[in-house]
């Protein structure tokens, strides 16, 4: 059994190697073969799955040792893969969102000329990913890290012929390598104290270790999350990151990759435990990016950018969750395999509205689709009440587990972090409610001749522009797309109740990530009511908004608060004022130094000694006589110097 | 005689030389005021070798006069070839070697 954990990124690998260098003999066939591969990676993990639920909960863990990849004294790298029940869930939803997404993709990328390619990057990530997830130390780890980095750089930036999506992928590029720096940092770090930076000897030897080395390490390993799952500092590629393909948007910036930090976190728990500042920085930076995201998903117009938003602020809540220590750990992955489901079916949702209205993103010139788009509709309609937390949906189960064990925390910090979380389930409900209202609901907006609004794009500058202003006829979009969107609904409404009644998910994950009973201040049950209760508020106050109101097709001027969160908070700004020109006042500074300095000491040098030669040069004046005089006093300077000596 | 004197004589043959050789320009009365420079040297050498009883300083001085007989060819044709080119024996006109 354990030969088969290779296979699961063989595969895919495999065929991202077939489809990039097969060239346009396989453009026929290129997409199936992408898709049975990822399919396949998916079969494999569910026999490993269903091997591993045959075996009791302390021996389900099985290790492959590959090969010794660097095999020096004193430093041993080896390409070994871990399957433990945390990697068996991410393997799952790595594999089957991926097989899903794949077999949408098919539909959704039909008229693209460069479809196989597409296929193979989306094969290079999935490989790239489980990878991540099933490497045995932190260097394997690193190459996963970074192959997910480049294939979310490659799909990004896959029409690359705009020139806003080539911006978008460099920008998601360099804004990541911040992150991997950290990720490197740790990893030295880890070697130089510890030797090793297998997961098994690393995370024993925390118990020995000091507070300090512990918070430096985990406060790296906290900004290599930051960077891959767009938390505050680092988030600002995220949004832009909408510019790829709709599938990639699904599968890579919301169900997989951007959980990677997620999964760093929770895999290096033993570090965390031991520092407890470094846990705290988790918490805070998760309950600030939840905050930030929310209140960029309230308003924007892009429906992309509004779901990006949106994970952002849901992966906020899992740092958040995974910064409370082994309270959270569970509730942390629970939530991202159920936001894994009710996200991605939310993006295939809004790449089928895409598809059916011309490409246009504005959620301005939607409205009333619910009509023309019924499955869409409907999976759409599930996915989000899974993500406001709808009693009895995916997404109440696992948020509610994490406001609780935010409260849990105790003292001060936890009625802080367990308010922010309630504050954010609201503003959940609030800005999905909208997203919802505003496509599927109200008045045909797109019937009106669309009008190139002046206004619009200084608000969104990256909004598609396609010069193609015939009214859209919206229609549903073929199987090969509604039927992914079909699973995943399912996923959506049954996810959360299959994990977490009977703390089913509890008693899977417990062996590997521990578990501990939180206990908030107030009961569980008045939580759980607090936060239907906010969800009903948030719901109430879009649908007062958005409902009972007609929508404007130009996006009204809004407050202060509206036009900074249009602009993502000001984020791009603060780079640029504080990165960007701080970085070319820095540059400039260094310049003048430079000139004036280091070239002012090699210049002066150097003018100073032809000065002094130019006077020395004097000397040398053609006259057979005065050289004479010169040599006489030299030997008359000699003689007398020989005779004192002497004398002395 | 006491082998001191031919020094005192040496020393004031030197100098002699040496002051022609600094102040006259005529290149053939600097050159003959160089040989004087080298008879007085020979002339010291041999009085030391007097007065300390070897030979070395006679075998030194033999040297001098191969050497100085070997520089005078030399010096005489640079000295006649330099009168050839600028009409003129003055050290000072051949001042070319000069920036």
């Amino acid at each position: 059994m354990e030969n088969l954990i290779a296979l699961l990124v063989v595969a895919p690998l495999l065929g991202a190697a077939v489809l990039l260098c097969g060239g346009r003999r396989l453009d026929a066939v290129g997409h199936w073969i992408g898709t049975v591969l990822a399919a396949a990676s998916f079969v494999i993990g569910a026999i490993l799955f269903a091997d591993m639920l045959g075996k009791g909960a302390e021996e389900r863990e099985m290790t492959q040792h590959l090969f010794s990849w660097v095999p020096v004294e004193g430093f041993q790298a080896d390409v070994a893969f871990q399957l433990d029940q945390l990697s068996m869930t991410f393997v799952l939803l790595i594999s089957g969102v991926g097989s899903l997404i794949h077999v949408y993709s098919i539909g959704y990328m039909e008229h693209d000329e460069r479809r196989r390619r597409f296929f193979g990057y989306l094969n290079l990530f999935l490989a790239a990913m489980l990878l991540l997830v099933l490497a045995d130390n932190y260097l394997l780890l690193y190459v996963g890290w970074e192959g997910v980095g480049l294939a979310s750089y490659l799909l990004i930036g896959f029409w690359q012929h705009k020139p806003s999506a080539a911006t978008a992928a460099k920008k998601a590029f360099l804004v990541n390598r911040v992150g991997d720096m950290g990720l490197s940092i740790a990893i030295m770090l880890m070697f130089a104290w510890f030797g090793t930076f297998a997961f098994g000897p690393v995370l024993e030897a925390t118990g020995e270790t000091s507070e300090g080395k512990l918070t430096a390490i985990g406060l790296m390993l906290l900004l290599a999350a930051c960077g891959k799952s767009a938390q505050v500092p680092l988030q600002s590629w995220l949004g832009d990151a909408m510019e790829g393909p709709t599938p990639v948007s699904a599968l890579i910036h919301a169900a997989t990759m951007v959980t990677a930090g997620v999964y760093l976190i929770v895999r290096s728990g033993a570090i965390f435990n031991g520092a407890p500042d470094a846990q705290l920085a988790v918490t805070v930076v998760g309950a600030v990016t939840l905050l930030f995201g929310a209140i960029v998903g309230c308003a924007k117009d892009d429906i992309k950018k509004a779901l990006a938003g949106s994970t952002m602020s849901q992966i906020g809540y899992m740092i958040l969750a995974a910064g409370l220590g082994p309270i959270g750990y569970v509730f942390a992955i629970m939530h991202l395999v159920t936001h894994g489901f009710f996200k991605a079916g939310l993006f295939l949702g809004a790449g089928s509205v895409m598809h059916g209205m011309n490409d246009e993103v504005d959620m301005r010139k939607y409205g009333g689709l619910r009509k023309y788009m019924p499955v869409t509709f409907v999976t759409f309609g599930l996915g989000y009440l899974a993500i406001i937390g709808f009693p009895g949906l995916s997404g109440f189960f696992s948020k509610d587990k994490i406001i609780e064990a935010a409260f849990a925390k105790g003292g001060t910090e936890g009625w802080i972090l367990g308010g922010v979380a309630l504050l954010g389930a609201a503003i959940t409900a609030y800005y999905m409610t909208r997203v919802m209202l505003m496509t599927f609901f109200g008045e045909e907006r797109w019937r009106h001749a669309p009008t190139p609004s002046p206004a619009e794009p200084s608000v969104e500058p990256a909004a598609e522009t396609h010069g193609e202003h015939a009214e859209p006829h919206p229609h549903e979009s073929p199987s090969s797309m509604t039927i992914p969107m079909i699973v995943l609904a399912f996923g959506s409404v049954f996810a959360g109740a299959f994990f977490g009644i009977g703390d089913r998910f509890i008693h899977w994950l417990e062996p590997v990530t521990g578990h501990a009973h939180g206990h908030p201040p107030v009961s569980a049950l008045t939580v759980t009511l607090s936060t239907v209760a906010v969800m009903v508020i948030g719901v109430g106050l879009a649908y007062a908004q958005y409902g009972r109101r007609p929508v404007p097709v130009v996006a009204p001027r809004g407050s202060l608060l509206t036009r900074a969160a249009r602009r993502d908070l000001l984020q791009d700004d603060f780079n640029h004022v504080v990165l960007v020109r701080g970085g070319e006042h820095l540059t400039r500074s260094l310049v003048y130094v430079d000139h004036t300095l280091v070239d002012g000491v090699v210049n002066g040098t150097a003018a100073s000694m032809g000065g002094l030669s130019g006077r020395l040069r004097r000397l040398q004046n053609g006259f057979a006589r005065s050289y004479a005089v010169s040599m006489f006093g030299g030997a008359a300077v000699l003689i007398a110097a020989t005779l004192l000596m002497r004398a002395v | 005689m006491n082998p001191v004197n031919y020094l005192y004589l040496a020393a004031l043959l030197f100098t002699i030389g040496a002051s022609g050789v600094l102040i006259r320009r005529n290149a053939i009365v600097v050159f003959m005021c160089v040989e004087l420079m080298l008879n007085a040297c020979n002339l010291a050498l041999v009085a030391f070798s007097r007065m300390h009883g070897n030979l070395d300083g006679q075998i030194i001085a033999f040297f001098t006069m191969v050497v100085a007989a070997a520089e005078v060819v030399v010096g005489l044709a640079i000295i006649v070839s330099l009168f050839r080119s600028r009409h003129s024996a003055s050290v000072d006109d051949a001042s070319l070697m000069k920036l």
